[in-house]
């Protein structure tokens, strides 16, 4: 069996605010600062096979995109190995690792932040093929010209610069960019955030057409749930640095098995023309700086008990192919009382 | 039947600029009456968040009321002095803006502003102004009311900041609030805890508001009329469910198309092809010819005029989406 294009071991993420020279003082005389660490993404594991689209979704700081710098490359994990096709990206060596890096591409959520605004759309798109070799200089205009083509862009609008783009066009130039190193991987950081819903359903439409003609397997990292159902083969669900859900997208949308997937669900507006009560999560997503001791999400759970303050739970297979880290699909069984309560749920 | 709160009435917002006068709003007609909601949706450069404007009589050069009429329970508000128009904004008409601060001033403190929006509206003690800000910060949700009142906003969350916003909005009890996009910029949870507070607020005063998006799924949820809004004009309004459930307009139609939903996972989105056109370049007949699949020489040739359908609904379209196709949709 050929190994899974991207697999994430242990990965963790930490920043580290050092003290500054004041508080070394301060400490001198026994203030005792200490460094501030965020754990921005704390111990994940995932999988990922050729051709799949995974979703990460998740509230604002619960660690998504750092997990989708980590796995394109941008940023390299504190702790635990990323791996691509089998092999240690962080002991490859030069010419092996340009390649990985070239694989697995990132297009970002504001194409205006991250498209040089002084340079034209042909070396935007240009440049990098060329500079890495995959095409002649001479022949650069023509490939950029295909690519515009793939992406729907008009290829005689080449010689123009971002900002004579509109929004839409801008993400496509960001598309774009990304494809010509023939990625194998496309990391997509809330790229349809700032689109009007028809601009993103063609750039949705976009991406699923692309998927079929060049055989890409997507990260798709998002707040939108109703984007990230509609494009996903698996939904990972992160809070605080954990991945507390894993499932495949149906069935997680289906029958949510973590409080906290649950919640988020029933807050998703949806296109149903009904007078709604919108219910609501208690509370707002920890600093963190300082999460809650076991796990993270206890304090707005409304199934939390003892051991969840104190036990941090793994993500433990409940169903084939289904993940779920909460201490209740061990217990629930052992407490009848529950079942009435949210049994349906909880069986799954 | 009672007046309505808001009345506005065939009203033309245009700008000059140096490709000529643009209209922005051309010939907007919606009524809002007590307790109710009315969602406005549209895209980017639709006019949406510039009815807002006009409403709150917040049009500032090169723009301008070219004609129409706003009013607040039968009283015209076009065409009053800036110094009239201060005495009602904020008192009888309030607004929510997306980015919270764009309201709060950073420098000052939440009941220094607060206070300060009471007082000028109506000469009360400070401490009985403060009471009633303590007051509304409770009611929107804020943990220890009176601790946060002395807090600046850069120390608040986004949601807490934009429910600083509504309070603050609120505290004259207004008559009638335009929310320009106000969760846009949050998570789902906390979009969800504000559009609660914000229908309860809304439900206990009477207030009517006017709910600007560009989220279908938002206003699904919270309005009870939704007006469709495409290049300056409305083309389709009606109850929501109606609206929703059977769309008339082939704008509508794709705008619902375009949602991402769990049914049509996989498959493809019902985009609309194109873009909406630049105010200076709209094009003739029916600003949606270009991009609509119905379209024909009628539609490129004459703006189609308000059509009144069954169910309380208004369309603006030579070839209405037939009923079972838009349930298909």
């Amino acid at each position: 069996m050929t190994p899974p294009i991207l697999t994430l071991e242990t990965v963790s993420k930490r920043f580290v605010k050092p003290l500054d020279a004041a508080e070394k003082v301060a400490n001198l005389f026994g203030a005792g600062l200490r460094a501030q660490v965020v754990r921005a993404v704390d111990d994940v594991n995932l999988t990922i096979a050729e051709g799949e689209v995974v979703g990460l979704v998740g509230e604002s700081g619960c660690g998504k995109s750092t997990l989708g710098r980590v796995i394109s490359g941008i940023m390299d994990p504190s702790e635990g190995r990323v791996l691509y096709r089998g092999a240690d990206v962080a002991r490859m060596g030069g010419k092996e690792r340009r390649a990985t890096d070239l694989a697995v591409q990132m297009i970002f959520q504001d194409p205006m932040a991250s498209l040089n605004p002084r340079l034209r759309v042909i070396d935007i798109i240009g440049e990098a093929p060329v500079v890495h070799g995959l095409v002649e200089a001479r022949d650069k205009e023509a490939y950029v010209a295909e690519i515009m083509g793939r992406v729907g862009l008009d290829a005689s609008t080449r010689p123009r610069y971002p900002h004579q783009f509109s929004g839409g066009q801008r993400a496509r130039i960001g598309i774009a960019r990304a494809l010509a190193v023939k990625p194998q991987v496309l990391v997509c950081d809330e790229s349809t955030a700032a689109l009007d819903v028809s601009i993103q359903a063609q750039v949705l439409n976009l991406f699923m057409k692309l998927r079929h003609e060049l055989n890409l397997t997507y990260v798709f990292v998002s707040h939108d749930l109703g984007v990230v159902e509609h494009i996903s083969d698996r939904v990972a669900v992160m809070y605080l640095g954990r991945i507390v859900e894993l499932s495949p997208t149906d069935e997680l949308f289906r029958a949510p098995n973590h409080p906290y997937t649950q919640a988020l669900l029933d807050e998703v507006p949806r296109l149903v023309a009904k007078k709604r009560k919108f219910s609501s999560l208690k509370g707002e997503i920890p600093s963190p700086l300082d999460p809650p001791s076991g796990c993270h999400f206890h304090p707005r759970c409304p199934h939390a008990f003892a051991r969840c303050k104190v036990d941090r739970p793994a993500l433990k297979e409940i169903a084939p192919g289904r993940f779920s880290a909460c201490h209740l699909n061990e217990e629930a069984p052992a407490r009848p009382g529950r079942a009435t309560a949210d049994g349906a749920v909880l069986a799954s | 039947m009672a007046i309505p709160v808001l009345d506005v009435d065939n009203l033309v917002v245009s700008f000059g600029t140096r490709e000529g006068e643009l209209t922005a709003v051309n010939g907007v007609t919606f009524q809002v009456h007590a307790g109710e909601v009315l969602g406005l949706v549209g895209e980017s450069g639709s006019g949406k968040s510039v009815t807002g404007l006009a409403v709150m009589g917040l049009i500032d050069a090169p723009g301008r009321i070219a004609s129409g009429s706003i009013k607040l329970l039968g009283e015209e508000l076009v065409g009053r002095s800036e110094r009239e128009l201060r005495a009602i904004r904020g008192k009888r008409i309030a607004m929510i803006f997306q980015d919270p601060m764009t309201t709060l001033n950073p420098v000052l403190r939440i009941d220094t502003q607060m206070i300060e929006a009471i007082r000028a509206h109506e000469s009360v003690s400070e401490k009985a102004a403060r009471d009633r800000a303590r007051q509304a910060l409770a009611q929107v949700g804020i943990p220890s009311p009176e601790e946060r009142l002395n807090a600046y906003p850069h120390q608040f969350s986004g949601g807490m900041r934009q429910r600083v916003a509504i309070a603050t909005a609120l505290l004259n009890r207004p008559a009638v609030l335009v929310a320009d996009e106000p969760t846009t910029a949050l998570d789902v949870t906390i979009q969800a805890q504000i559009l609660a507070e914000v229908q309860t607020l809304a439900a206990d005063h009477g207030t009517a508001m006017v709910w600007i998006t560009h989220d279908l799924s938002v206003v699904a949820g919270l309005a009870d009329r939704i007006a469709v809004m495409y290049s300056g004009r409305i083309v389709e309004t009606g109850p929501v469910e109606g609206v929703l459930d059977a769309p008339i307009h082939p704008y509508t139609n794709g705008l619902i198309g375009s949602v991402p939903s769990r049914n049509r996972r996989g498959v493809p989105l019902a985009q609309i092809p194109g873009m909406a056109p630049s105010l200076a370049r709209v094009p003739p007949g029916c600003p949606f010819n270009p991009r609509c699949a119905r379209a024909t020489a009628t539609c490129r040739a004459d703006m189609p005029g308000p059509t009144l359908y069954e169910g309380d609904r208004m369309a603006r379209c030579h070839h209405p989406v037939p009923a079972p196709e838009s349930a298909a949709a």
